[in-house]
């Protein structure tokens, strides 16, 4: 389990460098989408992997915190991906206004020399 | 007491810059009042200082980081104190006469009390830190002055040759006193001076001496750093008169002897500092003679007796510490007076040029006069103050190594002579014949203006004729309060006798006219402009380059590593974060990596399979497909959703599967707006040789990148679990918060700040996404109907959005979506009200809602919903955001810091009893800010497709499409 999960954050996080370093606006959304799929499952996993331990206490008994998840990971990548989702919006309006302005949807608003 | 002498001055200043512009004498006397009671309250001081009581007062700012506000009046500080505020005073009344009306006088005495109240702070500081802090504001407030009249370049350039030399000196200061404070344990002055035999014998003795030199040095415009003070003369003479006689550069002076006891007495000290004083004094002797300028022979002639001063603390007897502050006092009082005769010379002739001036004693016989014996003072002529102090530092030079040894002697003798020589050249412009091309006639200055100068001459002469009577307690406090114990004993006479050092003044006056004598008639003195010998010796020369090459290079860096271009960029940041975590990685210790297979979950793994094939597929279609690869991101997403609930993370799932939603919606809608593309492959394009090895190389660098990320995280999966502050949480979510779902809980109450600064942005993202969508401009290619919505078969591809609307389009799945609607707000209410104990919460409830309303949306278009539902996310972002904010201020109420939560049970009739706290509230302003920020976002969005847009160059047509802009 633990070696298939580092193996899928490492695929997920190649395939997003490999989008974020290509000259087309929405590939390079696809690869920040991608990327932060990585870094929060990355972040998740510092609490490592447990499986039904949901970090929901059981009232009236002594807490004993190896039956439960870490929470702290937890807490802090759900408010990531909320600020994911509201990065991705201002980024989409951005190359949607640089492709209105330039006539381009290339990252840097004009297209190079010799077209990839 | 100590207190108000510091707070006064800078009350002063920010009363003054408020005055109107034109109250010159309003604003003088004003300022001269502050300054007069600092200097009352400087003397009302006297006889607890005098008696020897170090009067100290001690604030508490963080005391456990030995930072604290120590005001510490000792003999020392109370002689600069005097000096400080005394010629502030007289300075003050001075300006009052030589600013002219048209200047802004405001600005003048508000940036003029400032420096005096960073000055006063230097020298009362009692704690190492705070000293540098006032140094700072020294050369701050100095810069303001210097560059008083900023339209001129020379004013300009000046103050910022000043600051940038003497704030590099600051930081070199503030790096040594840090290792001053290491090695001593505090940064407290007492405890600092009280450990001077360990700071000695430390190994980073050395380093700390060189760092605090540098910054005493440069403030102090000693030789190599000299360069600065002669540009700064661009100030207003009040200015000079003040910051370049007993303020400022003697700042540096005053450090030296604050640190004396402690870094004193070793050869170091003696070579770094005695050299740099004996070069000064002769370099800035020597080239004082040649100067043209009157202001610039007085700012030769104050590096010169700034380095005869550290010369004799570089000497480091006790007696040659007397010695340096007596003449300290003494070149003080006779600057001041020399910088603001030639002001009045300037004033009342319009030039200081010396080749112009000549027989101004005949037009202007009083300051004449003045002027005269000041500069005798300068020069050492016995009766005057200026005697005393160069006979002493005479008398020292003479006991400096073996008897064998003269060349110090050699040295004080020739800037003796220089002395003689510059202060014969500053005196010839009284005499000879009257000047006649001068640009307005000379005449006597107004009576108050010429009293400062007056009163200073008569200083002069007091400590000249009667030293012990007028001066001799107050310097030996002084003295004693640096040298404690070892204060030697001195008698301070006019006559000691026929001794070697009077053998030395008579040889010095006697070589020093004979000199002056021989270039003027010679060599051409008073017309030539050319320095012999040291003309090519010019600091400013080597600042200004190195000012050049430090912008060159910097351009040169830029030019190398910066890119207009994102690719590059972005290339640059991800090698970068390549090689911090080959740093990382090599700095773990012995990983040995073990396959572990025990875990090995089949179904876990073929999900994965799914997941990490979609993102690969994703990375490999966005550029041809996009619609293809957004699915496909969808479906990794939705695998991350999957895992998160598989991992005991129920919250992470719900809020992962609908911002997945979310943002799917979202992308969808900004599709239609990007250009179409036709892959190469049916263009028949070819890709260059160039294309394919920038692929590859970025096809390398993300194999490597993934392969990094994927050792961390297994190497994070291998070690055991480190609960750090987690057990906290989840021991305190029940009694401290009154939730069972921690996570929950630590969103809303424990770090709940943190939730607040989210939510916030989230609304600032929201409303910027809006105000750019407002000025949005699509590509004129793609304001039509998108390719693929034009269905001949369909009719309602030909229909705008309100034809739709009313002609039934897409008619019965709507219904069936606006039934759902009360289902959906049912579920979001539900996940909202558990959410404290059971997966839920303000976040999940928002997006459970949030999509509901965009499927309404979708389905029945933005016209149909918007004419029976308004939405208004403007005001959902403000109550949320109100709610939050409002909770958090709710507890102040009760006496609890900003954000407590407090739990509440109520009973109610049907419900049975309600768990509410008051984090609940807070949690509403959550569920507020997520649906105004989600619908806000994606309805602009949308209307973008349905507002009328303005082709660049064609005509507006009115009746395309209808226009709405949401409210």
């Amino acid at each position: 389990m633990e070696l298939t999960i580092a193996l899928s954050i490492g695929v997920l996080f190649g395939s997003g460098i490999w989008l974020i370093l290509r000259p087309r606006s929405f590939q390079v959304i696809t690869g920040l989408l991608l990327l932060s799929y990585a870094v929060n499952l990355f972040i998740f996993i510092t609490g490592r992997l447990s499986v039904n331990k949901p970090p929901l206490i059981v009232q009236g008994e002594v807490v004993d915190p190896s039956l439960y998840a870490d929470p702290l990971p937890q807490a802090l990548v759900l408010t990531a991906i909320v600020i994911g989702f509201a990065t991705t919006a201002l980024y989409l309006v951005v190359l949607l206004g640089s492709r209105g302005l330039t006539g381009t949807d290339h990252v840097d608003g004009k297209e190079r020399d010799s077209e990839e | 007491m100590t207190l108000l002498l510091l707070l006064l001055p800078f009350a002063g200043c920010v009363i003054a810059a408020c005055m109107p512009a034109y109250a010159r004498n309003r604003e003088a006397w004003f300022a001269a009042f502050i300054a007069l009671c600092g200097l009352l309250l400087t003397l009302s001081l006297y006889p607890e200082v005098s008696s020897g009581i170090v009067i100290k007062h001690e604030l508490a700012w963080l005391p456990m980081f030995d930072l604290n506000l120590v005001l510490r009046m000792d003999g020392l500080a109370w002689l600069f104190s005097v000096l400080i505020q005394g010629i502030c005073l007289l300075v003050v009344l001075y300006a009052r006469y030589y600013m002219s009306p048209k200047d802004p006088v405001p600005r003048f005495f508000a940036f003029l009390l400032a420096f005096m109240g960073a000055m006063q702070g230097v020298v009362i500081s009692g704690n190492l830190i705070q000293l540098v802090m006032f140094w700072e504001l020294t050369s701050l407030t100095s810069f303001l002055l210097i560059g008083y009249w900023h339209h001129r370049a020379d004013a300009r350039r000046g103050a910022r040759m000043a600051f940038t030399v003497t704030s590099i000196g600051g930081l070199c200061l503030l790096a040594g006193v840090l290792l001053l404070g290491y090695i001593a344990g505090s940064y407290d002055l007492d405890a600092v001076l009280a450990s001077a035999d360990i700071i000695r014998a430390h190994k980073a003795y050395l380093p700390a001496l060189v760092l605090i030199a540098l910054g005493a040095l440069t403030k102090s415009a000693q030789f190599p750093f000299h360069f600065w003070l002669p540009h700064a003369m661009a100030a207003p003479t009040p200015v000079s008169a003040y910051l370049h006689s007993a303020t400022m550069v003697k700042a540096g002076i005053f450090l030296l002897m604050r640190l004396w006891p402690v870094l004193a007495g070793t050869p170091e000290w003696t070579w770094i500092i005695g050299t740099a004083g004996v070069c000064t004094m002769l370099i800035g002797a020597y080239l004082a003679i040649f100067q043209h300028d009157l202001k610039g022979l007085l700012a030769y002639s104050t590096i010169s007796h700034l380095g005869l001063i550290t010369c004799l603390l570089g000497i480091g007897t006790p007696l040659a510490m007397v010695a340096a502050i007596f003449h300290t006092l003494n070149h003080a009082i006779f600057k001041a007076s020399l910088f603001m005769a030639v002001g009045i010379i300037d004033h009342e002739s319009g030039t200081r040029d010396m080749r112009k001036l000549s027989g101004l004693s005949r037009l202007m016989p009083y300051t004449a006069t003045l002027a005269i014996v000041a500069s005798a003072a300068m020069a050492g002529v016995p009766l005057l103050n200026g005697f005393l102090s160069k006979e002493m530092f005479f008398a020292e030079a003479l006991q400096v190594g073996p008897s064998s040894n003269w060349w110090m002697s050699a040295a004080a003798v020739l800037m003796g002579v220089f002395g003689v020589a510059y202060s014969m050249r500053f005196i010839s412009v009284f005499f000879g014949a009257k000047a006649t091309e001068l640009p307005k006639q000379p005449h006597e200055p107004p009576r108050w203006m010429r009293f400062p100068v007056e009163l200073l001459v008569l200083c002069c002469l007091i400590v000249g004729v009667a030293p012990q009577l007028s001066i001799g307690v107050p310097l030996q406090t002084a003295a004693a309060s640096v040298l404690g114990e070892r204060l030697p004993d001195y008698n301070l006479a006019i006559w000691h006798g026929i001794n070697a050092p009077l053998v030395m003044s008579i040889l010095a006056f006697a070589l020093g006219i004979l000199l002056f004598k021989v270039l003027k008639y010679r060599f051409n003195l008073l017309q030539s402009a050319h320095i012999p010998m040291l003309y090519r010796f010019n600091g400013k020369q080597a600042y200004e380059s190195s000012m050049l090459i430090l912008a060159s290079s910097a351009a040169r860096l830029e030019r190398l590593f910066s890119s207009r271009r994102l690719q590059s960029q972005l290339l640059l940041l991800v090698l970068a974060g390549l090689f911090a975590s080959a740093l990382m990685l090599q700095a773990m210790p012995d990983f040995n990596p073990v396959w572990s297979v025990e875990h090995f979950n089949l179904p876990f793994a073929l999900l994965w399979l799914i997941g990490c094939t979609c993102a690969v597929c994703a990375a490999w279609q966005a550029k041809y497909h996009r619609l293809a690869a957004l699915m496909l991101v969808g479906g990794t997403g939705i695998v991350t959703s999957l895992t998160f609930l598989w991992l005991s993370a129920p919250d992470l799932a719900l809020t992962q599967l609908m911002v997945e939603t979310v943002t799917t919606v979202l992308l969808l809608l900004g599709l239609r707006w990007l250009p179409s593309r036709i892959s190469a492959r049916k263009m028949n394009l070819v890709a260059s040789s160039r294309d394919k090895l920038r692929r590859s190389r970025d096809l390398v660098i993300a194999i490597i990148a993934g392969s990094v990320m994927f050792v961390i995280s297994y190497f994070v999966l291998l070690h055991p679990a480190n609960f750090t502050i987690s057990n906290f949480f989840l021991d305190n979510a029940v009694p401290g918060g009154g939730g069972t779902n921690v996570v929950n809980v630590l969103l809303v109450d424990f770090r709940n700040f943190d939730t607040l600064g989210e939510i916030t942005v989230l609304s600032i993202v929201a409303l910027t996404v809006y105000a750019l969508l407002r000025r949005f401009r699509p590509a004129p290619e793609s304001i039509g109907i998108p390719a693929q919505q034009a269905n001949q078969v369909d009719p309602a591809s030909r229909q705008t959005p309100a034809q739709q609307a009313n002609s039934g389009y897409l008619l019965i799945p709507g219904i069936y979506l606006r039934l759902l609607l009360p289902v959906i707000g049912i579920s979001a209410a539900y996940f909202f009200m558990r959410g404290h104990n059971l997966p839920g919460g303000g976040f999940i409830a928002g997006l459970v809602f949030a999509v509901g309303m965009i499927i309404q949306y979708m389905l029945a278009g933005t016209v149909w919903i918007e004419s029976r539902l308004k939405l208004n996310p403007h005001r959902w972002i403000a109550v949320g955001i109100g709610l939050a904010c409002f909770t958090g201020l709710g507890s102040l109420a009760f006496g609890y810091p900003f954000l407590t939560t407090h739990t509440a049970h109520l009973t109610l009739p049907v419900l049975g009893e309600l768990h509410l706290p008051s984090a609940f509230i807070f949690d509403l302003g959550v569920f507020a800010v997520v649906v105004g920020t989600t619908m806000l976002i994606l309805v602009a969005l949308a209307h973008q497709s349905v507002r009328s847009h303005r082709v660049p160059g064609a005509p507006v047509d009115n009746n395309a499409t209808t226009s709405r802009e949401i409210r």
